[in-house]
């Protein structure tokens, strides 16, 4: 009997729905990146997006050092994942970037309201303040490019400061995102705050635009073909986010926050 | 008691003057207090005296559309000896069953300490006119019951109507007469715990010799914070007029540990002269098998298993 | 309304319940016989060649020997500091610093029992409290200004924050490792190197720190520790090597402080003593009240600077305040800190007894009435029972004089403004506590009371994101929040005013 090299047990590659890794409930497929990818359907999204909205009300019901302490620990496994993201993107620089990147916005969680945030000095015997609050439930179409980093860029902003995230995954890029679901899976953040449908985008994203429980799209993924997917956007007034795929601000966070002003007398 | 005089129509009842201070209460404030309280590590000795008073506040309950008279005796039969392997472990304090397993659970623990209580006024929900809530508490009583446990009209409640709340609990006392009456205040649908604060007060004017929180018919049942906000005020009522009215919270409480920590916040809230089932009950029924398997890791030194103790 | 009482059954009433000793095991510690300083990333005899004993004050049972740090050992951590600002860490990238922080910061909750359990042995405390508020707190300082390290101008809009260099930082012993996270996590955030020197009494969970360092990889000298009495800390402050100080302690040394500190140009924020005033008006929500005030003063045995000492209540509800405050006093548990059920444990030390004591003899001599809920206190060790005075005079000296222990003072006021007047009337200005039904009223007495802490409808609430200091003889600057960050920053090259 000739040596035999041993055989890997081969990973399948599904959806990450409210902590769990579903198939799609299509049943299809489609190849990227030489695997079979789960190919996400419209009724995916939907169930992403009812998962998403039930877990925001608890994600953002966590005291903010809570959610920081969450997201540096989703950091601690990705430093563990370093090898395999490094082969899913373009290299050991970027997920040292991605890492990076995700540890600092961690360390919003607590300090936006003091950065966004003010006590506002009306005319008049009240006590007048101005809290952000998370918008709620945040769609994003990943970008291809950074496969890794570019969608790091955008959802740690979007749910730092307790928004849930549905992700249309890069189509011809997805792994990255898949090694992410793992990371999540493997962390302590609450299932459904982040959900990642893959699939083909042009059939997915149309869908996410319109559903009118979304109250965000991220649309930072994509080379100018928003037009029609802003569009049926406006029909719930979502927040359109454009932002850095390779950068960091405070600034990338605030566009996914509402701002909620409070009166009250001051007297006997 | 006297009688409030004559009002007009639709004139509600200043409580204030009959009661102390009603007051608010502060829900953080509270909340804390009552998580420090379950902080308590009680061990050993004080643990056993904790579970063996657990056991002998318990209203052993059965509450269903399904229960039958076979389903009864076995429950009684529990109560009056529940571990048939200890000879020491005492007789629950009371049965607690519908009016018409009443006659059933009497015939049971005739001769033993062990009461019936029975629940009356169109439990759970009370959504029924006086007259047949009053009859029901006579012909509970004529079965065999040694106490009745009574819901309030939260539809009253909420909707600012307390002097009906209050006629209600007065009549209901007077259908008792020496029977020993709960108040039943359905905390979980009060929705604030200024409310339970102020049913309390209010059911305690009206004559109630107990109160006690829950139905268990709810989702929301007995927590430890409610609880602490009755017994403040069954507190302020003995402080003002010194008066003992006893607590039973119900539902929800389904480990000894649990029972412990309600025990340890009965304890240091209303001193040890409240430590006896006739001023505290524990209205369960999963409660008394943790109990017995604590009971007896503590004797034994090993933990448990279910399979050793009887269902019913 | 009056009710007969009711029968009682056969079965006898108890007469008390008593809980058994619940002690949290203590050999999760392990203690050297003695230690040195902490300087240069590792631990080095004094040069002093002086060490003193530190103890147990639950049974002043000596727990391990300390090194006195001389002038010598000072300036040799203030060395060690300079070298590791100029070469590595005031040229880290921002982020990087931020990474250590977050390390520390868990490594402190993997390790917090341990913590916990040598804070109260060295201190006094109850373990449920350290156990529970200080190292969570303290990890939490941790991880909240790591996350500003690499986040500094976003914390000051048009300015460019730069680190002072050296910081000498001066500890009390009441919270001993949580002022030690108040103190290094915010210079290390802003790029500081550190000198610090915990209180004589409590030096213990400080040295254990630096094994957090070590397994944090901290680079060697950002932060060093010289343990010793005030001498100690008197050389620290008068050394020219350290760009700031930071003290926390009495306001008579604090004042020393400031004088030793005056025309050099040196930074400095104080954190001094306080005399609280705990404000109940006709509708707090009472029992919540009577918590807020027994936490107020009795709370770490009352070893608080913000300390709820003097107890207004509005006459129309004074009868029903102090009753229930005398009924809850019974049910607090005086004893082993180590016991889990305490509630009150030791006194840090016989100096602070014998203060205490004097303040108490003196309150009774002035006319006050005391009122001590029966307890069995320990023979060995230093204790004192929860005491509170009723019948105070404003000008008596328990009420006026911070006593630093478990001792209330009860005085009555009539109306808000009367109660704002005398709250204020005070050199001191740290905290004030209001409690009141209507939330017009919190924030109008927000507005009028002098003091840098507000705490409306509870007490004693700390953390990392909220900014913490007095107003007046209470000491200047803040700890906390963003606030924070400005005393150890320099902006535009220039000393800044702010804050000191």
């Amino acid at each position: 009997m000739a040596d035999v090299a041993r055989l890997e047990v081969k990973k399948t590659y599904k959806l990450f729905i409210g902590g769990d890794f579903p198939r799609s409930e299509s049943g299809r497929t489609y190849l990227a990146q030489g695997q079979n990818m789960a190919r996400g359907s419209r009724k995916d999204l939907r169930d992403a997006v009812r998962v998403a909205r039930s877990a925001q009300s608890k994600w953002a019901a966590l005291t903010a050092y809570n959610r920081g302490q969450i997201l540096y620990r989703i950091a601690e496994m990705m430093e563990a994942r370093r090898v395999e993201f490094a082969e899913l993107c373009s290299g050991e620089a970027e997920v040292e970037r991605s890492i990076d990147r995700w540890v600092w916005y961690a360390g919003w969680a607590d300090k936006l309201a003091q950065v966004l945030g003010s006590a506002n000095p009306v005319s008049g015997p009240y006590f007048n303040f101005t809290i952000p609050e998370p918008t709620g439930v945040v769609g994003i179409l990943a970008p291809d490019q950074p496969a890794l980093e570019g969608l790091i860029s955008r959802l740690a902003p979007a749910i730092v400061g307790g928004n849930a995230a549905v992700v249309v995954a890069s189509e011809e890029a997805p792994l990255a995102a898949i090694e992410l679901a793992e990371v999540f899976a493997t962390s302590d953040v609450p299932g459904g705050v982040v959900n990642i449908v893959t699939g083909r985008r042009a059939e997915l994203a149309p869908w996410l635009a319109a559903h009118m429980d979304v109250n965000a799209l991220d649309v930072s993924g994509l080379d100018g073909e928003a037009a029609e997917l802003e569009r049926a956007a406006a029909d719930n007034v979502k927040r359109i986010v454009r932002g850095q795929l390779d950068g960091q601000s405070a600034w990338e966070i605030a566009p996914f926050l509402e701002l909620k002003t409070v009166w009250h007398p001051i007297g006997w | 008691m006297a009688k409030a005089p004559a009002l007009p129509v639709g004139f509600e009842l200043p409580l204030e003057p009959r009661i102390p201070r009603i007051g608010s209460v502060d829900q953080v404030g509270l909340e804390e207090r009552s998580a420090t309280l379950a902080k308590r590590s009680i061990k050993r000795e004080a643990k056993v005296w904790a579970l063996d008073l657990a056991v002998r506040m318990m209203d052993l309950t059965t509450l269903e559309g399904s229960d039958t008279p076979g389903k009864v005796a076995a429950l009684a039969s529990k109560g009056i000896r529940p571990d048939p392997a200890d000879a020491s472990v005492p007789s629950v304090a009371a049965i607690c069953v519908y009016p018409n397993l009443v006659a059933t659970a009497a015939e049971r623990v005739r001769g033993t300490s062990v009461k019936v209580a029975s629940v009356a006024t169109a439990f759970p929900s009370g959504q029924t006119p006086l007259a047949l809530k009053v009859a029901e508490v006579h012909e509970a009583i004529e079965l065999g019951a040694d106490e009745i446990d009574m819901v309030i009209d939260r539809g009253a409640f909420l909707a600012g109507r307390y002097a009906k709340v209050y006629d209600e609990v007065v009549r209901v006392k007077e259908a008792c007469g020496d029977v020993h009456l709960k108040v039943i205040l359905e905390t979980g649908e009060l929705g604030t715990y200024d409310n339970v604060r102020r049913a309390s007060l209010l059911a305690m004017a009206a004559g109630a010799d107990f109160i006690k929180t829950s139905t268990g018919k709810l989702p929301s049942a007995a927590t430890l914070p409610v609880t602490l906000v009755m017994l403040e005020a069954i507190r302020d009522v003995y402080e003002e007029t010194g008066r003992m009215v006893g607590m039973k919270p119900a539902g929800g409480i389904r480990t000894a540990k649990q029972a412990v920590q309600y025990l340890v916040q009965l304890h240091e809230t209303l001193g040890p002269e409240w430590l006896t089932p006739d001023l505290y009950r524990l209205g369960a029924s999963s409660l008394l098998n943790d109990v017995l398997m604590q009971l007896r890791k503590e004797k034994t030194g090993r933990y448990q298993s279910p399979d050793y103790f009887t269902v019913d | 309304m009056t009710e007969l009482e009711k029968k009682r059954s056969a079965a006898p009433v108890p007469s008390e319940w008593t809980y058994a000793p619940a002690p949290e095991a203590r050999d999760i510690v392990s203690l050297e016989e003695r230690y040195g300083l902490f300087v240069g990333g590792e631990f080095v005899e004094p040069r002093s060649g002086e060490y003193f004993p530190t103890i147990d004050p639950s049974n002043e049972e000596p727990l391990a020997e300390v090194a006195q740090a001389g002038p010598e050992d000072v300036s040799a951590a203030v060395a060690s500091a300079r070298e590791a600002f100029e070469n590595g860490w005031s040229g880290l990238a921002p982020a990087e610093r931020a990474k250590y922080l977050f390390r520390i910061a868990r490594i402190l909750q993997e390790r917090s029992r341990e913590f916990a359990v040598l804070e109260s042995l060295n201190g006094g405390k109850p373990i449920r409290e350290s156990r529970d508020v200080d190292l969570p707190l303290a990890a939490a300082h941790f991880f909240y200004y790591a996350g500003w390290a690499d986040k500094l101008e976003y914390a000051f809009p048009n300015r460019r924050p730069r680190p002072l260099g050296v910081a000498g930082q001066i500890i009390p012993w009441n919270f001993p490792l949580l002022m030690l996270a108040w103190k290094i996590a915010p210079a290390l955030a802003a790029g500081n190197t550190v000198v610090l020197k915990p209180a004589e009494t409590t030096p213990l969970s400080a040295l254990l720190f630096c094994d957090v360092l070590r397994q944090a990889e901290l680079p060697h000298g950002v932060v060093n520790l010289v343990t010793g009495d005030g001498r100690t800390g008197a050389e620290l402050v008068k050394h020219e090597g350290v760009d700031k100080i930071a003290f926390t302690g009495s306001t008579e040394v604090g004042k020393a402080i400031q004088r030793e500190l005056a025309g050099t140009g040196r930074r400095l924020t104080l954190e001094l003593g306080g005399k609280a005033a705990n404000i109940v008006f006709d509708d707090a929500p009472l029992d919540q009240a009577i918590e807020g005030i027994v936490n107020g003063i009795y709370f770490n045995q009352g070893h608080v600077c913000c300390a709820g000492s003097r107890l207004f209540v509005q006459e129309s509800i004074y009868e029903p305040v102090v009753s229930k405050l005398k009924r809850r006093l019974q049910t607090l548990r005086v004893g082993d800190p180590l016991d889990k059920n305490t509630d009150v444990g030791a006194i840090n030390s016989k100096q602070q007894l014998t203060k205490i004591e004097e303040l108490v003899a003196a309150g009774e001599a002035e006319g006050a009435e005391i009122y001590q809920p029966p307890c069995r206190l320990p023979e060995r060790g230093y204790w004192f029972a929860p005491t509170v005075f009723t019948n105070v005079a404003q000008s008596y000296r328990i009420a006026q004089e911070e006593i630093f222990g478990p001792v209330l003072s009860v005085l009555t006021f009539r109306t808000p403004d009367e109660a704002v007047e005398k709250a204020n009337n005070t050199p001191y200005g740290l905290s004030a506590g209001v409690w009141t039904d209507k939330g017009s009223r919190i924030l109008a007495m927000a507005s009028r009371l002098r003091a840098g802490v507000i705490w409306a409808n509870t007490f004693n609430r700390f953390d990392p994101s909220s900014p913490f200091g007095g107003y007046k003889e209470s000491g200047f600057g803040r700890e906390g929040g963003l606030h924070g960050l400005e005393p150890y920053l320099d902006f535009d090259g220039k000393a800044d005013s702010f804050g000191g």
